[in-house]
């Protein structure tokens, strides 16, 4: 053991020293990016994948909960002929927006998609997502540490998660 | 062989507005062959764009993006020329990578 502790202090001096540096440079931007949250952060979020109910998922990628906003534009078609590719975008008008996610409520996992955005990136996407039956989809934005949302409801004819 | 990323960057001003379409089945791992037989799930988790060394857009994916994902989305900083990386990995460790041009 005393043979392999030897060599971390320094190691560990010289990320710090880096580290250091990396935030005198973070330190001129307008903002200093907040800690990543779940979704915000590099990692996979495995586990909020896998989540059947929206309001877990929800829980699992931000540890908190949205409310309703009209400056979340959620853009969805009435009736999707084709659950298996169905245009959905988003875009807001909220300031400082860190992520966006999607969520289909009765899918068999309602967390369909969530996309980081980093300083520089309006806070705007659109993707194509898979509904398994008519329900609600839902958009959330992180916005300055606090999550907003929009939900409209998708009719689907044929749905797209298979069954 | 040819890359699965398909990707188109206009540069507008300070905006530079990306479409991509990426080559995947994204299998939900819920849906039969013609035998009865699951198609085991295989689909993108991660996909990430880099531009001048930033990250500018990353996406983590669960299985209800459709076949053949399209995502779009702009961004600030960078102008025509510059160039743009993209990379994917799925769920079965799979992964592809490639750059484009901004036009």
């Amino acid at each position: 053991m005393t043979m392999t502790t030897g060599p971390h202090p320094t190691r560990r001096l010289i990320l710090q020293g880096a580290a250091g540096v990396a935030l005198l440079g973070l330190g001129n931007l307008p903002f200093g990016s907040q800690p990543a949250r779940a979704a915000a952060n590099d990692k996979y979020p495995e586990e909020a994948f896998k989540l059947k109910n929206e309001a877990d998922a929800i829980k699992a990628l931000y540890g908190k909960t949205a409310e309703p906003s009209d400056k979340v534009k959620l853009d969805a078609p009435e009736i999707a002929e084709n659950g298996g590719v169905v245009p959905i975008s988003v875009t807001t008008t909220l300031d400082k927006v860190t992520s966006i996610s999607l969520f289909v409520a009765e899918n068999p996992n309602a967390l369909a998609a969530s996309y980081r955005i980093p300083e520089g990136t309006l806070p705007s996407v659109a993707n194509r997502l898979k509904m398994a039956k008519t329900t609600n989809v839902t958009a959330i934005v992180e916005a300055d540490g606090k999550l907003y949302s929009a939900t409209k409801e998708v009719k689907v004819t044929v749905g797209g998660c298979g069954g | 062989m040819a890359s699965s990323i398909r990707v188109r960057a206009t540069a507008s001003g300070d905006i530079t507005e990306v479409q991509a379409l990426i080559q995947h089945p994204m299998d939900t791992g819920l849906v039969k062959d013609s035998k009865g037989e699951v198609i085991p799930a295989h689909y993108i988790q991660k996909l990430k764009f880099e531009c001048n060394g930033k990250d500018v857009f990353v996406a983590n994916w669960g299985t209800a993006v459709s076949k053949d994902p399209y995502v779009k989305f702009s961004f600030k900083g960078a102008k025509k020329g510059d160039e743009l990386k993209i990379s994917w990995t799925d769920n079965k460790g799979a992964s592809d990578t490639t750059t484009a041009k901004i036009a």
